[in-house]
């Protein structure tokens, strides 16, 4: 039994550990399965540096055509020439201040993500392959121009609002603040709400696919007002699990915000004006 | 269909207590165990039921109550967790994560009382802020439930002077503004839920509103209790402000309720310092708003307070409150058009008991009042209406109640005129309250322009107005009323004679337009009344002023004269009758020989023409030979004449007892004891003789008709006559004529035939028994009596 188990066992536990992951921050990420586990946190530039380990099997030889760490996409490190293993050895390894100017993004079409690959290379038989994931976000500084976004919508003869949100450009852990001033109203609203949606494009020309979905539904008023009301916005943004705005990231995709204002009326026809914010990530 | 929606909403209201009873469970356990995400999921789901539209107020109040309760709960709890170290300012964002805005503002509001209490920011602006984000709430019923939740979870953390939350500069101005924008706020949701819903439920809904009026009105008694409040904060921010919202929320129901509050609420004193503002509000209310009730609160108010302490007085003078007030009043009334003649009164009314009150001593205040009423009143014709009328009574009655004294309110002017307003049946009544306020305060009327008035303002009583007919007067009624008529003739008296001379011709004038049924009345009074002035001028010096023009009995009996005649054609001889004779007795006082006989002449008029009933023409010759035995004044030849007339008409009584007793009545005519010019023993006796005669005459009579003699009462009386002849030394009258008549009656009463009568019997024996006492006297009684043998 135990020959047969062994068979199909790889033949040794290849493991990779960063050199600072006890004090690194870890952010969960969702796997394709679902679960969501921890993985280390970096930025752009940084250093990333750690350590492989493989340890065969009790005792078995473990022959191979060489073992390489690859940055996926980006960088390969050989880590062995060609030879035999026949107990645990660690290879340290190091990727040097590397460009990752494009944050880990888990979308609906798409997803961005950087992985640590080690391959272990046999002949005759399949490589051995290990990966590590980890994450990436970059801060950016306070945007220096930051304008309200104020407008005046309506229907004629029917309805008539200003809407004001402090600022266009958001960061993740914000508060939207604002007003919704009512200059003519002659429907019944039942209730106002604002929404954030996400819009995910992916692929391009013909081929270009739009996702959009609702991160929150916020309400900002219930029953209806009357002509010179002015109704107050306070949505906090931190419960919401927002990304920055990606404006098209190597061609494949971006990734945009929407603030959409919907005014609900007793006979539950929706009206609603939407308005892009940029969000951020702002370094805490 | 109504009932199934009661039954709706009934089960809505279970349906809506068990689900905040299960989340409330659910809160409870997290609480327990201090899961503080938990508690929030849990209570913002709990608060979810709030946000039904399918109570009526008083359901869902019923619900709300239910929240309440648990929000303390959650409140202890967040309490307890900023002392384990949750940040209060955390959990102020905290709760703004959730989604639904009416459990986020609940609790929103319940962590701001905790972020309040703990000081880490001034109150003034955790207020602000609470009750800016309430606006989101724009439902009128959740909103209004909503705002008063933050009402009351703020009440006792207001930044008011003296408070713990009292910050540095204008702090009370803070407190102020915050109740007041709440206040504006909710006032709006509630004016605002008058629109909502269909027109056919107009009415429910003005109920339903009306039952939420308090959660506005506690606005402004929280700002009545606001420590710091003075005069100045008042006049210059707090009342414009309030006066604004509700001169501008265009709502019957909202003005008249809030109004009402503000005079509730605020001091009085306040109220008097601003009354320009608070008055000047009034005519800006829609017309149909029940302002005469405001207003008249008002007055009352303040004249409840001019009453609590005369120290305030000079303030009401100092701030004119009178002619504000009235000035007021007049705007209000131009600018409801369609206000009932009821609302003008009352305000009126209101108007006069408040210048009553805080000014008695200026009676043209007064009377002013009731010169704007009658201005408003007039071309109004009589007034129909019933609530009016009770209402012009109420404005009548207010100077009569404050001075007790008729005189007072006869000086004003224009209280007749508004009398005029009254239909007929109320001014009776309104007459007969003014006569029964002169009764009990025994007021004395004493000049002759207080009777004048005082007769324009009882007219209704005096004689007939337009448009009454006699068969819709109650007999009682007019008794009744005719009787505190007659009362109220026998107050009015001045010492000085002149004076009173007038004012009988006054009453005089007066009740001789009343017409006959008054007259039986009225007129009686007025001769006793005239009578007693005789009397008083007879007390003094013949013509004391040696004036040709001044008071006389002479001129007095001349005006009785005419009075008594206008009571014959009524017809009321009877009465006439006993008047004539009365004013006779009185002119026989006075020497007034001629005078006194007219008076008889008439009197005997009277009895041939008009008394034909045989009753009353035996009353009528009683009187008349009891009056005139007592005349002195008559000479031989008149005394004569009236004597032999009254004699004859004794005798002609229908009756033969009665004209027996009428006949031996006579027989005093002719013997005045104290007069010894009329002693005439003979007449006397012939007298006595013709009425035993007739008293035979009846005996026979009687037993022929009915088979047995009848009573011989009449001898034994006749022998009464006798005896007091014989006693009073009439020698006509001899103790054998005495004799004889005992043994007559002795005879009579042993007779067979004869019935007995037991009081005849007595009579008889009490008489001899008289007879028999003289005797024992002895001396010349004795010696007198003496030869009769009973």
């Amino acid at each position: 039994m135990n020959f047969i188990v062994g068979a199909f066992k790889p033949p040794c536990i290849v493991s990779i550990s960063f050199a600072d992951g006890r004090t690194r921050k870890q952010v969960p990420l969702k796997k394709e399965n679902g679960h969501t586990v921890m993985v280390p946190l970096f930025q752009s530039q940084e250093n990333i540096v750690g350590e492989v380990l493989i340890e065969p099997i009790h005792g078995k030889k473990l022959e191979h055509t060489g073992v390489k760490i690859e940055l996926l996409g980006q960088i390969v490190r050989e880590l062995d020439v060609p030879g035999e293993l026949y107990e645990k050895k660690t290879y340290p390894f190091e990727f040097s201040t590397v460009e990752m100017p494009y944050e880990s993004y888990n979308g609906v079409n798409v997803r961005l993500r950087y992985i640590l690959k080690v391959t272990i290379s046999r002949n005759y038989v399949s490589n051995i392959v290990e990966h590590q994931d980890f994450v990436v976000q970059n801060y950016t500084p306070l945007p220096s121009i930051n304008n309200s976004i104020k407008m005046e919508v309506g229907i004629e003869d029917c309805l008539h609002i200003e809407f004001e949100y402090n600022k266009s450009k958001y960061h993740l852990k914000d508060v939207i603040l604002g007003k919704i001033y009512f200059l003519l109203v002659r429907i019944k609203i039942k209730n106002m709400e604002l929404e954030i949606r996400r819009r995910e494009s992916t692929g391009s020309g013909p081929n270009t696919y739009v996702e959009t979905e609702t991160l929150a539904k916020f309400e900002l008023m219930d029953g209806g007002p009357v002509r010179g009301e002015s109704i107050p916005v306070r949505l906090f943004l931190s419960p919401y699990e927002l990304t920055p705005t990606y404006r098209n990231i190597n061609n494949k995709f971006s990734v945009k915000y929407y603030l959409n204002l919907v005014l609900v009326d007793e006979e539950d026809r929706r009206y609603f004006k939407q308005q892009e914010i940029t969000v951020y990530r702002l370094e805490t | 269909m109504i009932a199934n929606g009661a039954e709706d909403e009934e089960k809505w209201l279970a349906a809506g207590i068990a689900g905040l009873q299960q989340n409330a469970f659910y809160m409870h356990r997290a609480l327990d165990s201090n899961n503080l995400r938990d508690a929030l999921k849990y209570s913002a789901q709990m608060l979810s039921e709030l946000r039904t539209s399918k109570l009526s107020p008083h359901k869902y109040y019923e619900l709300y109550m239910r929240a309440f309760d648990e929000l303390r709960k959650l409140e202890m709890f967040f309490k307890e967790e900023t002392r384990r170290g949750c940040s209060v300012i955390d959990l102020y964002e905290l709760v703004q994560h959730a989604g639904n805005i009416l459990p986020r503002l609940y609790l929103l509001c319940t962590v701001g009382s905790v972020y309040i209490k703990s000081k880490e920011a001034p109150a003034k602006d955790v207020l602000k802020d609470l009750v800016e984000m309430c606006r989101g709430i724009q439902h009128p019923v959740r909103g209004l439930f909503l705002r008063s939740y933050l009402s009351q979870v703020s009440r006792d953390k207001l930044p008011d002077i003296g408070s713990e939350y009292e910050g540095d500069a204008d702090t009370v101005v803070d407190a102020v503004e915050f109740v007041l924008q709440n206040f504006t706020e909710m006032n709006k949701l509630w004016v605002r839920m008058q629109y909502q819903g269909p027109a056919r439920e107009k009415e429910k809904r003005e109920k339903e509103r009306s039952e939420l009026r308090d959660l506005v009105g506690k606005n402004l008694h929280v700002l009545g209790q606001i420590e710091g409040v003075d005069l100045d904060m008042y006049k210059d921010s707090v009342l414009p402000r309030v006066l604004e919202q509700v001169v501008n929320c265009k709502d019957e129901l909202a003005q008249f309720y809030l109004m009402d509050c503000i005079i509730q609420v605020f001091p009085d004193e306040y109220h008097l310092q601003t009354l320009d503002v608070l008055l000047g509000a009034c005519p800006q209310l829609q017309p149909s708003v029940d302002i005469k009730t405001v207003l008249s609160q008002l007055m009352e108010r303040l004249a409840n307070y001019a009453a609590s302490s005369s120290e305030v007085l000079p303030e009401f003078l100092q701030v004119e409150a009178f002619s504000k007030l009235s000035n007021a009043i007049g705007k209000v009334i131009e600018a409801q058009p369609d206000m009932p003649i009821m609302g003008v009164v009352t305000l009126y009314s209101s108007l006069l008991k408040f210048t009553l009150h805080v000014h008695p001593d200026r009676l043209d205040y007064a009377d002013q009042v009731l010169g704007a009423c009658v201005k408003k009143l007039s071309g109004k014709g009589k007034i129909e209406d019933n609530k009016a009328t009770k209402q012009i009574v109420a404005l009548l009655s207010a100077p009569l109640e404050k001075y007790n004294d008729i005189v007072t309110a006869l000086k004003l002017s224009n209280y007749p005129r508004v009398m005029e307003f009254l239909d007929n049946a109320t001014n009776k009544v309104m007459a007969t309250v003014i006569i029964q306020s002169i009764m009990k305060n025994r007021t004395q009327i004493s000049t002759i322009d207080k009777v004048e008035a005082l007769f324009e303002l009882i007219k209704g009583l005096i004689k007939d107005l337009d448009g009454t007919f006699d068969d819709e007067i109650d007999e009682d009624d007019f008794k009744e009323e005719q009787n505190s008529v007659a009362r109220l003739i026998q107050m009015l008296y001045n010492d000085d004679l002149e004076e009173m001379f007038k004012i009988i011709s006054t009453v005089r004038k007066h009740i001789l337009t009343g017409g006959s049924k008054r007259l039986i009345f009225t007129v009686p009074p007025l001769v006793f009344s005239s009578l007693k002035l005789v009397r008083q001028l007879q007390g003094q010096e013949e013509n004391p002023f040696g004036d040709e023009e001044s008071t006389t009995p002479k001129k007095i009996f001349q005006l009785l004269n005419q009075t008594i005649e206008a009571l014959s054609n009524v017809p009321a001889p009877e009465l006439a009758l006993r008047l004539y004779l009365q004013c006779a007795e009185a002119a026989n006082d006075c020497e007034l020989e001629p005078v006194a006989y007219e008076f008889f002449t008439q009197a005997y008029i009277l009895y041939e023409e008009e008394i034909s009933d045989s009753k009353a023409q035996v009353t009528a010759i009683h009187l008349i030979i009891g009056t005139l035995q007592r005349m002195q004044v008559f000479g031989v030849e008149n005394r004569d004449t009236l004597t032999h007339k009254a004699t004859g008409y004794s005798a002609k009584l229908l009756k033969k007892p009665d004209q027996c007793r009428a006949v031996y009545a006579c027989s005093h005519l002719f013997w005045v004891c104290d007069q010894e010019n009329l002693k005439d023993g003979e007449r006397v006796l012939i007298c006595l003789k013709r009425a035993l005669r007739i008293a035979n005459a009846a005996q026979q009579m009687s037993s022929a008709t009915r088979g047995s003699t009848g009573s011989v009462t009449l001898f034994v009386e006749i022998l009464n006559k006798y005896l007091y002849f014989f006693e009073k030394g009439n020698a006509q009258i001899t103790s054998s004529s005495i004799q004889s008549l005992i043994e007559l009656i002795t005879t009579e009463m042993q007779s067979d035939s004869t019935t007995p009568d037991p009081a005849t019997n007595a009579f008889f024996a009490s008489t001899l028994r008289y007879i028999q006492f003289q005797k024992q006297k002895g001396g010349a009684v004795g010696e007198k009596y003496e030869p009769i043998k009973a």
